[in-house]
Protein backbone atom coordinates (compact mmCIF):
# COMPACT_ATOMS: atom_id res chain seq x y z
CA UNK A 1 0.00 0.00 0.00
CA UNK A 2 2.86 2.37 0.91
CA UNK A 3 4.50 1.53 -2.22
CA UNK A 4 1.67 3.43 -4.20
CA UNK A 5 2.94 7.04 -3.24
CA UNK A 6 6.68 5.82 -3.70
CA UNK A 7 7.05 6.60 -7.24
CA UNK A 8 10.29 4.84 -8.92
CA UNK A 9 11.54 8.06 -9.68
CA UNK A 10 10.76 9.46 -6.10
CA UNK A 11 12.68 5.99 -4.55
CA UNK A 12 15.75 6.21 -6.97
CA UNK A 13 16.09 10.24 -5.90
CA UNK A 14 16.13 9.08 -2.48
CA UNK A 15 18.64 6.70 -2.54
CA UNK A 16 20.66 9.13 -4.43
CA UNK A 17 20.51 11.30 -1.57
CA UNK A 18 21.63 8.75 0.62
CA UNK A 19 24.55 8.47 -1.24
CA UNK A 20 25.02 12.11 -0.82
CA UNK A 21 25.08 12.10 2.81
CA UNK A 22 27.89 9.34 2.63
CA UNK A 23 30.00 11.08 0.90
CA UNK A 24 29.58 13.96 3.08
CA UNK A 25 30.04 11.77 6.12
CA UNK A 26 33.51 10.55 4.73
CA UNK A 27 34.29 14.33 3.58
CA UNK A 28 33.47 15.45 7.38
CA UNK A 29 36.78 13.36 8.34
CA UNK A 30 38.84 16.65 6.37
CA UNK A 31 39.19 17.97 10.00
CA UNK A 32 38.36 16.73 13.15
CA UNK A 33 36.11 19.59 14.36
CA UNK A 34 34.00 18.85 11.22
CA UNK A 35 33.78 15.03 11.45
CA UNK A 36 31.37 14.45 14.08
CA UNK A 37 28.52 16.57 11.63
CA UNK A 38 29.75 13.93 9.20
CA UNK A 39 29.26 10.96 11.47
CA UNK A 40 25.26 12.45 12.43
CA UNK A 41 25.34 12.55 8.09
CA UNK A 42 26.18 9.84 7.55
CA UNK A 43 23.58 8.05 9.97
CA UNK A 44 21.24 10.14 8.51
CA UNK A 45 21.48 8.92 5.30
CA UNK A 46 21.35 4.81 6.12
CA UNK A 47 18.04 6.10 8.14
CA UNK A 48 17.00 7.37 4.16
CA UNK A 49 17.74 4.12 2.54
CA UNK A 50 16.09 2.56 5.52
CA UNK A 51 13.10 4.12 5.01
CA UNK A 52 12.80 4.47 1.60
CA UNK A 53 13.48 0.54 1.33
CA UNK A 54 10.66 -0.18 4.14
CA UNK A 55 8.08 1.97 2.44
CA UNK A 56 8.34 -0.13 -0.80
CA UNK A 57 8.25 -2.95 0.93
CA UNK A 58 5.81 -5.18 -1.34
CA UNK A 59 4.88 -7.38 1.76
CA UNK A 60 4.29 -5.20 4.42
CA UNK A 61 1.96 -7.18 6.88
CA UNK A 62 2.70 -5.97 10.45
CA UNK A 63 4.00 -9.98 11.08
CA UNK A 64 7.11 -9.34 8.40
CA UNK A 65 7.46 -5.73 10.22
CA UNK A 66 7.46 -7.27 13.33
CA UNK A 67 10.37 -9.60 12.05
CA UNK A 68 12.47 -7.17 10.25
CA UNK A 69 12.37 -4.74 13.55
CA UNK A 70 13.47 -8.07 15.98
CA UNK A 71 16.40 -8.45 13.26
CA UNK A 72 17.43 -4.87 13.01
CA UNK A 73 16.82 -4.95 16.96
CA UNK A 74 19.13 -8.29 17.90
CA UNK A 75 21.75 -6.70 15.33
CA UNK A 76 21.40 -3.34 16.62
CA UNK A 77 22.17 -4.41 20.41
CA UNK A 78 25.02 -6.46 19.52
CA UNK A 79 26.52 -3.45 17.52
CA UNK A 80 25.56 -1.12 20.14
CA UNK A 81 26.96 -3.17 22.78
CA UNK A 82 30.72 -3.95 20.97
CA UNK A 83 31.04 -0.20 20.00
CA UNK A 84 30.31 0.70 23.73
CA UNK A 85 32.48 -2.10 25.26
CA UNK A 86 35.73 -1.95 22.60
CA UNK A 87 39.25 -0.82 24.24
CA UNK A 88 40.45 1.78 21.96
CA UNK A 89 43.72 -0.66 21.59
CA UNK A 90 41.36 -2.93 20.09
CA UNK A 91 40.24 -1.09 17.20
CA UNK A 92 41.73 -3.11 14.54
CA UNK A 93 40.09 -6.35 15.64
CA UNK A 94 36.63 -4.25 16.37
CA UNK A 95 36.73 -2.77 12.26
CA UNK A 96 37.96 -6.96 10.70
CA UNK A 97 35.28 -7.70 12.92
CA UNK A 98 32.70 -5.47 11.81
CA UNK A 99 34.14 -6.06 8.01
CA UNK A 100 33.26 -9.81 8.16
CA UNK A 101 29.49 -8.64 8.93
CA UNK A 102 29.97 -6.84 6.00
CA UNK A 103 31.11 -9.41 3.72
CA UNK A 104 29.18 -11.90 5.10
CA UNK A 105 25.67 -9.83 4.36
CA UNK A 106 26.64 -9.44 1.21
CA UNK A 107 26.92 -13.33 0.68
CA UNK A 108 23.55 -14.10 2.38
CA UNK A 109 21.93 -11.24 -0.14
CA UNK A 110 23.05 -12.50 -3.07
CA UNK A 111 21.89 -15.91 -1.94
CA UNK A 112 18.55 -14.73 -0.94
CA UNK A 113 18.55 -12.52 -4.70
CA UNK A 114 19.55 -16.39 -5.99
CA UNK A 115 16.66 -18.37 -4.16
CA UNK A 116 13.97 -15.80 -4.85
CA UNK A 117 15.06 -13.85 -7.92
CA UNK A 118 11.36 -12.56 -8.69
CA UNK A 119 11.78 -10.84 -5.62
CA UNK A 120 14.42 -8.43 -7.07
CA UNK A 121 12.87 -8.25 -10.66
CA UNK A 122 16.03 -10.09 -11.80
CA UNK A 123 13.76 -13.08 -13.42
CA UNK A 124 13.20 -13.09 -17.54
CA UNK A 125 10.48 -15.57 -18.92
CA UNK A 126 11.35 -17.64 -15.66
CA UNK A 127 15.51 -17.40 -15.47
CA UNK A 128 17.71 -15.08 -13.84
CA UNK A 129 19.38 -12.96 -16.50
CA UNK A 130 22.67 -13.90 -17.25
CA UNK A 131 24.22 -10.30 -16.13
CA UNK A 132 22.55 -10.53 -12.86
CA UNK A 133 23.64 -14.00 -12.24
CA UNK A 134 27.23 -12.60 -12.80
CA UNK A 135 26.69 -9.74 -10.45
CA UNK A 136 25.69 -12.40 -7.73
CA UNK A 137 28.40 -15.11 -8.19
CA UNK A 138 30.95 -11.81 -8.23
CA UNK A 139 29.28 -10.64 -5.22
CA UNK A 140 29.24 -14.51 -3.35
CA UNK A 141 33.33 -14.63 -4.50
CA UNK A 142 34.07 -10.79 -2.99
CA UNK A 143 31.66 -11.21 -0.14
CA UNK A 144 33.20 -14.50 1.12
CA UNK A 145 36.53 -13.52 1.08
CA UNK A 146 35.91 -10.65 3.25
CA UNK A 147 33.77 -12.49 5.35
CA UNK A 148 36.36 -15.03 6.01
CA UNK A 149 39.57 -12.99 5.45
CA UNK A 150 38.45 -10.43 8.28
CA UNK A 151 37.89 -13.35 10.45
CA UNK A 152 40.92 -14.52 10.10
CA UNK A 153 42.40 -10.71 10.20
CA UNK A 154 40.44 -10.53 13.62
CA UNK A 155 41.60 -13.71 15.00
CA UNK A 156 45.41 -12.87 14.69
CA UNK A 157 44.74 -9.29 16.11
CA UNK A 158 43.21 -10.21 19.08
CA UNK A 159 45.78 -12.84 19.57
CA UNK A 160 43.55 -16.07 19.22
CA UNK A 161 45.63 -17.18 16.18
CA UNK A 162 49.40 -16.63 15.91
CA UNK A 163 50.14 -13.37 14.32
CA UNK A 164 53.16 -15.22 12.39
CA UNK A 165 52.66 -15.71 8.65
CA UNK A 166 51.51 -19.12 8.38
CA UNK A 167 53.00 -20.92 4.71
CA UNK A 168 51.46 -23.70 3.51
CA UNK A 169 53.30 -25.70 0.72
CA UNK A 170 52.54 -25.25 -2.82
CA UNK A 171 49.93 -22.25 -1.87
CA UNK A 172 49.63 -20.60 -4.92
CA UNK A 173 48.91 -23.85 -6.62
CA UNK A 174 46.25 -24.49 -3.91
CA UNK A 175 44.59 -21.06 -4.59
CA UNK A 176 44.57 -21.15 -8.46
CA UNK A 177 43.56 -24.50 -8.21
CA UNK A 178 40.34 -23.24 -6.00
CA UNK A 179 39.89 -20.21 -8.27
CA UNK A 180 39.71 -22.55 -11.75
CA UNK A 181 37.08 -24.77 -9.82
CA UNK A 182 35.24 -21.63 -9.07
CA UNK A 183 35.57 -20.56 -12.45
CA UNK A 184 34.12 -23.65 -13.66
CA UNK A 185 31.54 -23.81 -11.28
CA UNK A 186 30.12 -20.57 -12.41
CA UNK A 187 30.79 -21.56 -15.90
CA UNK A 188 27.94 -24.30 -15.49
CA UNK A 189 25.82 -22.13 -14.08
CA UNK A 190 25.83 -19.50 -16.40
CA UNK A 191 25.17 -22.00 -19.23
CA UNK A 192 22.28 -23.18 -17.32
CA UNK A 193 23.54 -26.29 -15.18
CA UNK A 194 19.88 -28.36 -13.50
CA UNK A 195 22.67 -28.53 -10.36
CA UNK A 196 23.05 -24.52 -9.85
CA UNK A 197 21.86 -24.72 -5.79
CA UNK A 198 24.72 -26.92 -5.58
CA UNK A 199 26.96 -25.39 -7.93
CA UNK A 200 26.26 -22.04 -5.63
CA UNK A 201 26.92 -23.55 -2.40
CA UNK A 202 30.38 -24.68 -3.59
CA UNK A 203 30.89 -21.52 -5.16
CA UNK A 204 30.43 -19.94 -1.54
CA UNK A 205 32.41 -22.39 0.35
CA UNK A 206 35.56 -22.32 -1.61
CA UNK A 207 35.33 -18.46 -2.06
CA UNK A 208 35.04 -18.80 1.62
CA UNK A 209 38.53 -20.95 1.81
CA UNK A 210 39.83 -18.76 -0.98
CA UNK A 211 39.60 -15.93 1.48
CA UNK A 212 41.42 -18.08 4.38
CA UNK A 213 44.60 -19.05 2.52
CA UNK A 214 44.38 -15.54 1.14
CA UNK A 215 45.27 -13.94 4.90
CA UNK A 216 47.35 -16.52 6.67
CA UNK A 217 50.17 -16.17 5.27
CA UNK A 218 50.36 -12.07 5.99
CA UNK A 219 52.11 -11.51 9.41
CA UNK A 220 51.06 -9.19 11.91
CA UNK A 221 52.68 -6.44 11.04
CA UNK A 222 50.95 -6.08 7.53
CA UNK A 223 47.54 -5.89 9.39
CA UNK A 224 47.27 -1.74 8.35
CA UNK A 225 47.25 -2.77 4.45
CA UNK A 226 45.36 -5.84 5.18
CA UNK A 227 42.70 -4.11 7.07
CA UNK A 228 42.55 -1.76 4.22
CA UNK A 229 42.17 -3.87 1.23
CA UNK A 230 39.70 -5.99 3.00
CA UNK A 231 37.63 -3.09 4.03
CA UNK A 232 38.23 -2.07 0.45
CA UNK A 233 36.63 -5.51 -0.58
CA UNK A 234 33.54 -5.07 1.34
CA UNK A 235 32.84 -2.00 -0.52
CA UNK A 236 33.46 -3.77 -3.98
CA UNK A 237 30.81 -6.27 -2.36
CA UNK A 238 28.03 -4.17 -1.58
CA UNK A 239 28.55 -2.25 -5.35
CA UNK A 240 28.09 -5.68 -6.86
CA UNK A 241 25.32 -6.58 -5.05
CA UNK A 242 24.10 -3.05 -5.87
CA UNK A 243 24.18 -3.61 -9.52
CA UNK A 244 22.13 -7.07 -8.32
CA UNK A 245 19.35 -5.14 -6.79
CA UNK A 246 19.47 -1.95 -9.40
CA UNK A 247 20.40 0.45 -6.39
CA UNK A 248 21.55 3.42 -6.21
CA UNK A 249 22.80 3.82 -2.41
CA UNK A 250 24.50 0.62 -2.72
CA UNK A 251 26.68 1.79 -6.02
CA UNK A 252 27.50 4.88 -4.73
CA UNK A 253 28.37 3.69 -1.03
CA UNK A 254 30.17 0.56 -2.31
CA UNK A 255 32.06 2.67 -4.77
CA UNK A 256 33.20 5.40 -1.99
CA UNK A 257 33.75 2.73 0.12
CA UNK A 258 36.23 0.15 -2.63
CA UNK A 259 38.02 3.22 -3.30
CA UNK A 260 38.71 4.68 0.65
CA UNK A 261 39.70 1.01 1.14
CA UNK A 262 42.24 0.85 -1.69
CA UNK A 263 43.39 4.76 -1.16
CA UNK A 264 44.53 3.13 2.56
CA UNK A 265 46.38 0.04 0.96
CA UNK A 266 48.13 2.28 -1.29
CA UNK A 267 49.56 5.04 1.59
CA UNK A 268 50.03 2.01 3.99
CA UNK A 269 52.30 0.51 1.17
CA UNK A 270 54.03 3.22 0.23
CA UNK A 271 54.60 4.04 3.72
CA UNK A 272 56.38 0.53 3.99
CA UNK A 273 58.20 1.05 0.75
CA UNK A 274 56.49 -2.05 -0.16
CA UNK A 275 54.52 -3.45 -3.33
CA UNK A 276 50.91 -3.86 -3.16
CA UNK A 277 51.35 -7.42 -4.55
CA UNK A 278 54.27 -8.45 -2.19
CA UNK A 279 52.10 -7.84 0.50
CA UNK A 280 49.24 -9.62 -0.78
CA UNK A 281 51.14 -12.27 -1.10
CA UNK A 282 52.58 -12.66 2.39
CA UNK A 283 55.13 -14.15 4.19
CA UNK A 284 57.24 -11.45 5.32
CA UNK A 285 58.91 -11.74 8.11
CA UNK A 286 59.37 -15.15 8.04
CA UNK A 287 62.27 -15.91 5.78
CA UNK A 288 64.61 -16.95 8.01
CA UNK A 289 67.42 -15.82 6.81
CA UNK A 290 69.27 -19.08 6.77
CA UNK A 291 71.79 -19.19 9.54
CA UNK A 292 73.39 -16.14 9.86
CA UNK A 293 71.91 -14.81 12.70
CA UNK A 294 74.94 -13.16 14.08
CA UNK A 295 75.13 -12.92 17.75
CA UNK A 296 75.00 -9.22 18.53
CA UNK A 297 78.38 -8.28 20.86
CA UNK A 298 78.30 -4.11 20.71
CA UNK A 299 78.03 -2.88 23.73
CA UNK A 300 74.47 -1.15 24.61
CA UNK A 301 73.32 1.36 27.25
CA UNK A 302 70.56 0.47 29.42
CA UNK A 303 69.30 2.68 31.35
CA UNK A 304 67.12 3.34 34.44
CA UNK A 305 63.76 5.22 34.82
CA UNK A 306 65.22 7.66 37.03
CA UNK A 307 68.66 8.14 34.35
CA UNK A 308 65.65 8.93 31.68
CA UNK A 309 63.61 11.02 33.67
CA UNK A 310 67.01 13.04 34.36
CA UNK A 311 67.25 13.52 30.80
CA UNK A 312 63.99 14.16 30.09
CA UNK A 313 64.17 16.53 32.78
CA UNK A 314 67.16 18.57 31.19
CA UNK A 315 65.56 18.61 27.69
CA UNK A 316 63.98 21.77 25.81
CA UNK A 317 62.59 19.71 23.16
CA UNK A 318 61.08 16.40 23.45
CA UNK A 319 59.72 14.18 20.11
CA UNK A 320 57.82 10.96 21.46
CA UNK A 321 57.67 8.30 18.59
CA UNK A 322 54.77 6.13 19.79
CA UNK A 323 53.92 2.34 18.07
CA UNK A 324 52.40 -1.08 18.10
CA UNK A 325 54.14 -1.78 21.69
CA UNK A 326 52.22 1.59 23.34
CA UNK A 327 49.26 0.06 22.15
CA UNK A 328 49.90 -3.50 23.58
CA UNK A 329 50.72 -2.21 26.91
CA UNK A 330 48.00 0.32 27.19
CA UNK A 331 50.54 2.93 27.60
CA UNK A 332 48.76 6.09 26.35
CA UNK A 333 47.77 7.05 29.37
CA UNK A 334 50.62 7.02 31.52
CA UNK A 335 52.80 8.41 28.63
CA UNK A 336 50.08 11.49 28.86
CA UNK A 337 50.83 11.92 32.41
CA UNK A 338 54.39 11.90 31.96
CA UNK A 339 54.32 14.39 29.54
CA UNK A 340 52.23 17.27 31.26
CA UNK A 341 54.48 16.77 33.67
CA UNK A 342 57.12 17.69 31.49
CA UNK A 343 55.28 20.77 29.53
CA UNK A 344 54.34 21.80 33.24
CA UNK A 345 58.19 22.19 33.46
CA UNK A 346 58.16 24.22 30.25
CA UNK A 347 59.88 21.62 28.20
CA UNK A 348 58.45 21.29 24.37
CA UNK A 349 56.96 17.77 23.65
CA UNK A 350 55.51 16.42 20.35
CA UNK A 351 54.61 13.64 18.95
CA UNK A 352 55.87 11.82 15.63
CA UNK A 353 53.60 9.11 14.00
CA UNK A 354 54.70 6.93 11.21
CA UNK A 355 52.00 5.98 8.77
CA UNK A 356 52.48 2.30 9.90
CA UNK A 357 52.87 2.42 13.33
CA UNK A 358 50.57 -0.04 15.08
CA UNK A 359 47.71 -2.21 13.82
CA UNK A 360 46.04 0.04 11.36
CA UNK A 361 46.04 3.07 9.80
CA UNK A 362 45.67 6.44 12.12
CA UNK A 363 45.55 3.63 14.96
CA UNK A 364 48.32 5.84 17.43
CA UNK A 365 46.59 8.78 16.65
CA UNK A 366 43.18 7.22 17.98
CA UNK A 367 45.11 5.95 21.16
CA UNK A 368 46.72 9.28 21.63
CA UNK A 369 42.96 11.37 21.50
CA UNK A 370 41.60 8.83 23.97
CA UNK A 371 44.51 10.35 26.42
CA UNK A 372 43.80 13.15 25.67
CA UNK A 373 46.81 14.29 24.27
CA UNK A 374 45.59 17.78 21.94
CA UNK A 375 45.89 16.56 17.83
CA UNK A 376 47.96 19.95 17.34
CA UNK A 377 50.85 18.78 19.08
CA UNK A 378 50.88 15.20 17.02
CA UNK A 379 52.67 15.31 13.74
CA UNK A 380 53.13 13.14 10.18
CA UNK A 381 56.19 11.95 9.43
CA UNK A 382 56.93 14.04 6.56
CA UNK A 383 55.88 17.36 8.95
CA UNK A 384 58.45 16.45 12.05
CA UNK A 385 61.22 14.54 10.38
CA UNK A 386 63.78 17.25 10.26
CA UNK A 387 62.70 18.35 13.44
CA UNK A 388 64.43 15.49 15.07
CA UNK A 389 67.81 17.34 14.44
CA UNK A 390 66.71 20.30 16.68
CA UNK A 391 65.52 17.73 19.41
CA UNK A 392 66.80 17.34 22.61
CA UNK A 393 65.18 13.82 23.30
CA UNK A 394 63.45 10.94 21.09
CA UNK A 395 61.39 9.36 23.19
CA UNK A 396 60.78 5.79 21.18
CA UNK A 397 57.75 4.01 22.85
CA UNK A 398 57.18 0.73 21.31
CA UNK A 399 57.97 1.64 17.76
CA UNK A 400 61.20 -0.26 16.37
CA UNK A 401 61.26 -0.62 12.76
CA UNK A 402 59.84 2.87 11.81
CA UNK A 403 63.35 4.10 13.17
CA UNK A 404 65.49 1.73 11.70
CA UNK A 405 68.46 3.29 10.00
CA UNK A 406 69.09 0.60 7.96
CA UNK A 407 66.38 1.13 6.13
CA UNK A 408 68.21 4.53 5.05
CA UNK A 409 71.44 2.62 4.96
CA UNK A 410 71.46 -1.19 4.69
CA UNK A 411 70.61 -1.76 0.76
CA UNK A 412 70.31 -5.49 2.20
CA UNK A 413 68.13 -4.82 4.65
CA UNK A 414 64.27 -6.11 4.46
CA UNK A 415 62.94 -2.95 4.93
CA UNK A 416 65.46 -0.82 2.55
CA UNK A 417 63.80 2.15 0.93
CA UNK A 418 60.77 2.65 3.40
CA UNK A 419 60.58 6.18 4.98
CA UNK A 420 61.68 6.35 8.57
CA UNK A 421 61.42 8.77 11.26
CA UNK A 422 65.21 9.97 11.55
CA UNK A 423 65.15 9.85 15.76
CA UNK A 424 68.61 9.03 14.98
CA UNK A 425 69.63 12.47 14.25
CA UNK A 426 67.96 13.77 18.20
CA UNK A 427 70.71 14.32 20.87
CA UNK A 428 69.53 11.48 23.02
CA UNK A 429 67.37 8.44 21.72
CA UNK A 430 65.19 7.17 24.70
CA UNK A 431 64.37 3.86 23.67
CA UNK A 432 61.46 1.92 25.42
CA UNK A 433 61.20 -1.82 25.04
CA UNK A 434 60.40 -4.96 26.79
CA UNK A 435 63.82 -6.77 25.47
CA UNK A 436 66.73 -6.08 23.22
CA UNK A 437 64.41 -8.65 20.25
CA UNK A 438 64.10 -8.02 17.21
CA UNK A 439 61.23 -6.06 15.30
CA UNK A 440 58.79 -7.60 13.24
CA UNK A 441 60.68 -7.39 10.28
CA UNK A 442 63.25 -10.09 11.92
CA UNK A 443 65.88 -7.78 11.86
CA UNK A 444 68.41 -5.72 13.79
CA UNK A 445 67.96 -2.31 14.74
CA UNK A 446 71.25 -0.32 14.76
CA UNK A 447 69.61 2.28 17.18
CA UNK A 448 69.63 0.39 19.95
CA UNK A 449 74.16 0.53 19.58
CA UNK A 450 74.25 4.15 18.90
CA UNK A 451 76.39 6.23 21.53
CA UNK A 452 73.68 8.50 21.93
CA UNK A 453 71.13 5.65 22.62
CA UNK A 454 69.72 5.02 25.86
CA UNK A 455 67.00 1.39 26.18
CA UNK A 456 64.63 0.95 28.40
CA UNK A 457 63.79 -2.19 29.31
CA UNK A 458 60.41 -2.46 30.86
CA UNK A 459 56.95 -2.04 29.62
CA UNK A 460 55.98 1.03 28.16
CA UNK A 461 53.10 1.41 30.48
CA UNK A 462 55.20 0.29 33.87
CA UNK A 463 58.38 2.49 32.30
CA UNK A 464 55.94 5.61 31.58
CA UNK A 465 54.90 5.47 35.61
CA UNK A 466 57.99 5.01 36.63
CA UNK A 467 59.95 8.11 35.00
CA UNK A 468 56.70 10.24 35.64
CA UNK A 469 57.11 8.82 39.56
CA UNK A 470 60.80 9.82 39.22
CA UNK A 471 60.45 13.51 37.50
CA UNK B 1 15.40 3.39 -26.75
CA UNK B 2 16.44 2.99 -23.17
CA UNK B 3 19.85 2.84 -21.87
CA UNK B 4 20.98 -0.58 -19.97
CA UNK B 5 20.52 -0.55 -16.59
CA UNK B 6 24.06 -2.18 -16.07
CA UNK B 7 25.41 1.06 -18.10
CA UNK B 8 23.69 3.45 -16.41
CA UNK B 9 24.57 1.78 -13.15
CA UNK B 10 28.19 1.25 -14.07
CA UNK B 11 28.58 5.07 -14.91
CA UNK B 12 27.07 5.68 -11.32
CA UNK B 13 29.89 3.60 -10.07
CA UNK B 14 32.50 4.86 -12.25
CA UNK B 15 31.95 8.54 -11.04
CA UNK B 16 31.74 7.60 -7.70
CA UNK B 17 34.73 5.95 -7.64
CA UNK B 18 36.17 9.60 -8.69
CA UNK B 19 34.12 11.17 -5.85
CA UNK B 20 35.83 8.66 -3.36
CA UNK B 21 39.19 8.93 -4.69
CA UNK B 22 39.17 12.53 -4.21
CA UNK B 23 37.36 12.49 -1.19
CA UNK B 24 39.58 9.99 0.95
CA UNK B 25 42.71 12.00 -0.48
CA UNK B 26 40.92 14.80 1.76
CA UNK B 27 40.99 12.72 4.61
CA UNK B 28 43.32 13.94 7.84
CA UNK B 29 45.56 10.85 8.01
CA UNK B 30 45.15 11.35 12.14
CA UNK B 31 41.17 10.42 11.02
CA UNK B 32 42.03 6.93 9.13
CA UNK B 33 40.64 5.26 11.96
CA UNK B 34 37.38 6.75 11.74
CA UNK B 35 37.50 6.84 8.40
CA UNK B 36 37.80 2.56 8.24
CA UNK B 37 35.18 2.51 10.87
CA UNK B 38 32.58 4.74 9.21
CA UNK B 39 33.14 3.66 5.71
CA UNK B 40 32.30 -0.11 7.67
CA UNK B 41 29.17 1.21 8.49
CA UNK B 42 27.70 2.93 5.05
CA UNK B 43 29.12 -0.30 3.26
CA UNK B 44 26.07 -1.59 5.43
CA UNK B 45 23.25 0.02 3.31
CA UNK B 46 23.88 -3.64 1.70
CA UNK B 47 20.96 -3.73 4.68
CA UNK B 48 18.32 -2.77 2.01
CA UNK B 49 19.03 -5.67 0.45
CA UNK B 50 18.16 -7.58 3.12
CA UNK B 51 15.08 -6.00 3.69
CA UNK B 52 13.92 -6.19 0.23
CA UNK B 53 14.37 -10.04 0.49
CA UNK B 54 12.86 -10.02 3.53
CA UNK B 55 10.03 -8.33 2.14
CA UNK B 56 8.75 -10.31 -0.72
CA UNK B 57 5.55 -13.25 -0.30
CA UNK B 58 8.33 -16.07 -0.04
CA UNK B 59 6.85 -19.39 -1.90
CA UNK B 60 8.32 -23.02 -1.59
CA UNK B 61 11.28 -23.86 -0.05
CA UNK B 62 13.60 -21.64 -1.71
CA UNK B 63 11.58 -18.74 -0.67
CA UNK B 64 11.64 -19.60 2.65
CA UNK B 65 15.10 -20.15 2.68
CA UNK B 66 15.57 -16.78 1.48
CA UNK B 67 13.25 -15.44 4.30
CA UNK B 68 16.26 -17.16 6.63
CA UNK B 69 19.13 -16.03 4.73
CA UNK B 70 17.78 -12.71 4.61
CA UNK B 71 17.00 -12.70 8.43
CA UNK B 72 20.35 -12.67 8.86
CA UNK B 73 21.53 -10.70 6.38
CA UNK B 74 19.62 -8.13 8.35
CA UNK B 75 21.35 -9.29 11.61
CA UNK B 76 24.69 -8.82 10.33
CA UNK B 77 24.12 -5.75 8.59
CA UNK B 78 22.31 -4.06 11.35
CA UNK B 79 25.39 -5.24 13.68
CA UNK B 80 27.91 -3.50 11.25
CA UNK B 81 25.53 0.01 10.83
CA UNK B 82 25.51 0.13 14.39
CA UNK B 83 28.70 -0.92 15.71
CA UNK B 84 30.15 1.14 12.94
CA UNK B 85 28.86 4.53 13.49
CA UNK B 86 28.42 4.31 17.00
CA UNK B 87 32.67 3.10 17.32
CA UNK B 88 33.23 6.34 14.95
CA UNK B 89 31.37 8.66 17.57
CA UNK B 90 32.98 7.26 20.01
CA UNK B 91 36.68 8.03 18.58
CA UNK B 92 35.45 11.51 17.33
CA UNK B 93 34.11 12.38 20.55
CA UNK B 94 37.39 11.84 22.05
CA UNK B 95 38.88 14.15 19.17
CA UNK B 96 36.46 16.91 20.44
CA UNK B 97 37.15 16.96 24.01
CA UNK B 98 40.55 18.61 23.03
CA UNK B 99 39.39 21.13 20.51
CA UNK B 100 37.31 22.12 23.49
CA UNK B 101 40.46 22.79 26.34
CA UNK B 102 42.56 23.90 24.03
CA UNK B 103 41.36 26.18 21.68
Amino acid sequence: MFSDFMSVDLTASLYLLSGVFFILAIRGLSSPETARIGNYLGMSGMLIAFTVTILNLEDNSLSNLILIVAGISIGGLIGTFLSKKVAMTDMPQMVAALNSMGGMSAVLVAWAAFLSPAAFGLEINGYIATASMVEMLLGIFVGAITFSGSVIAFLKLQGLMKSAPVILPLRHVISIGIFSIILVCSYLILIGSQYDQVLFLVISILSLALGLLLIIPIGGADMPVVIAVLNSYSGFAAAIIGFTLNNLALVITGALVGSSGAILSYIMCVAMNRSFFSVIMGGFGDEGVGGEQVKETRPVKIGSADDAAFILKNASSVIIVPGYGMAVARAQNSLKEMVDKLKEMGIKVTYAIHPVAGRMPGHMNVLLAEADVPYDDIYELTEINSDFAQADVAFVIGANDVTNPAAKSDPNSPIFGMPILEVENAKTVLFVKRSLGIGYAGIDNDLFYQENTMMLLDDAKKMSEDISASI
Amino acid sequence: MDISPLVYYGSIFVLAIFVGYYVVWSVTPALHTPLMSVTNAISAVIIVGAIIAMGTESSGTAGTISKVVSFFALIFASINIFGGFLVTQRMLEMYKKKVKKDV
